[in-house]
């Protein structure tokens, strides 16, 4: 017993050093798993209210370029709701049924965004007080960002796109040829469509959306187009190149969609996978 | 608390707030990032006890990564090379470190720099192989090294001139 003491103490440099080692690498493994990086995140009360007031600072510098992106939302939404067959002058009521009320937006501002690491993540300040909760999607006008995963009580982060973390349902906008878009952390301004039959007519330039197959987006949220394809070796899939829509450099201001059935959908899922 | 405390607490601080809010928005030729907080480490008085040392190196990594949502990959990496300190101490300085009487304003700017760039290279070497996580992408890990590492050295050794007390 003496000497196993003597031993912690004369090492204890040593021991304490592989402890922390040990300790650090355990948080770093579990970071690359999706769902279980619960320990490190900036949603926390201490990173976020720095991010907040350092957001706060630099808010202005980039308010022109935020105007203009909605004022092209707002004339999108105006085309798309003056082209709808639904004339809204006969419609005594609009009702909910009819809408299908499926889906609840929530819009939210970015306080730190990164796109160079393996796994990239946007802080941003809706927690869960405003009921954001894990695996809700994130876009912005112009496409699809990322996925809700840590909440704090104001905060949450969000998993971008440009993760090699998740796999996100799509599909081509023309057929409905579905794939799972991934990225291969090269450039934050492409992301690859796998698993594209190669029957599929895929052409350089066409649209890629979100596939209604997840839960997590609805159907037809724009992720990019084109850029060239592929097929891979074993000759069967298209390996597509996306040119995203969205500047994952540049984001501001972002919606968070909940998708008010994915609880329905899931456990329907499960009792099939039984 | 004398100032030698002092020095360092502040110097925790501000170098980890540098990081975080500053530096990680960089993203020289899209992915160069430096990441001089680590001079915390390589300046961190000698004669202290070596137990503090690697813990304070610990948090430090922690707390950069709670900014840059990266697991521990800041903790692993700095929580190295404070424990791997004395030997490069002693490469890089040789006899002055062996009378346990060094001071780091009073060293010249060569030996210095050879000093920063094995702590750096070091650090480096692993946060990638640790972020990437990936055998196949070595490559990509030791471009990420290289450039970084070329930023962060030179970065340190600006830093270490520019608030170290004049030299009379």
């Amino acid at each position: 017993m003496q000497q196993i003491i003597n031993f912690v103490i004369r090492n204890k440099t040593f021991l304490l050093f592989l402890l922390l080692f040990g300790l650090s690498l355990f948080f770093t493994i579990q970071s690359h798993s999706y769902h279980k990086s619960k320990f490190i995140n900036s949603a926390n009360f201490f990173t976020g209210g720095i991010y907040k007031t350092t957001h706060g600072i630099g808010q202005y510098l980039n308010l022109k370029e935020e105007n203009q992106a909605l004022i092209e939302e707002n004339r999108k939404l105006r085309t798309i709701v003056f082209n709808l067959d639904l004339d809204t002058l006969r419609v005594s009521k609009i009702d909910s049924t009819l809408l299908g009320d499926h889906f609840r937006f929530t819009d939210a501002d970015v306080f730190k965004n990164s796109y160079t690491l393996t796994n990239n993540y946007l802080t941003i300040n809706k927690g869960k007080k405003d009921s954001i909760q894990q695996d809700f999607g994130v876009i912005t006008s112009k496409g699809i960002v990322g996925i809700v995963e840590n909440t704090s009580k104001n905060y949450a982060t969000v998993l971008s796109i440009l993760s090699k973390k998740i796999s996100v349902n799509a599909q081509l906008k023309k057929t409905n040829n579905i794939g799972s878009l991934v990225w291969d952390g090269k450039s934050s301004q492409f992301v690859q469509l796998t698993d594209i039959s190669k029957f599929a007519p895929v052409a350089v330039g066409d649209t890629i959306m979100t596939g209604g197959q997840s839960a997590i987006f609805p159907k037809g949220i724009l992720i990019g187009k084109v850029e060239d394809f592929s097929l891979d070796i074993g000759g069967d899939t298209y390996t597509i190149n996306v040119r995203l829509f969205n500047d994952m450099t540049n984001i501001g201001h972002v919606y968070i969609i909940e998708n008010l059935n994915a609880k329905e959908i899931k456990t329907l899922q499960n009792q099939s996978n039984e | 608390m004398n100032s030698t405390t002092i020095y360092s607490i502040l110097r925790f601080v501000l170098l980890v707030l540098l990081q975080g809010l500053v530096l990680n928005n960089v993203n020289f030729l899209g992915y160069i990032n430096p990441y001089p907080y680590i001079l915390f480490i390589a300046l961190f008085p000698i004669n202290n006890n070596r137990t503090l040392f690697i813990f304070l190196s610990f948090l430090l990594g922690l707390s950069v990564d709670f900014f840059t949502d990266s697991g521990g990959i800041h903790a692993a990496a700095c929580v190295t090379i404070a424990y791997i300190r004395p030997p490069i101490l002693k490469f890089s300085f040789g006899t002055i470190y062996d009378n346990q009487t060094i001071k780091f304003n009073q060293i010249e700017v060569g030996s210095r720099m050879v000093y920063f760039s094995i702590i750096v290279t070091i650090h480096h070497l692993i946060l990638f192989s640790l972020e990437v996580f990936n055998i196949s992408d070595i490559i990509l890990i030791l471009k990420k090294t290289l450039f970084s590492s070329i930023f962060t050295i030179i970065l340190c050794t600006l830093l270490s001139i520019l608030f170290s007390p004049k030299r009379k």
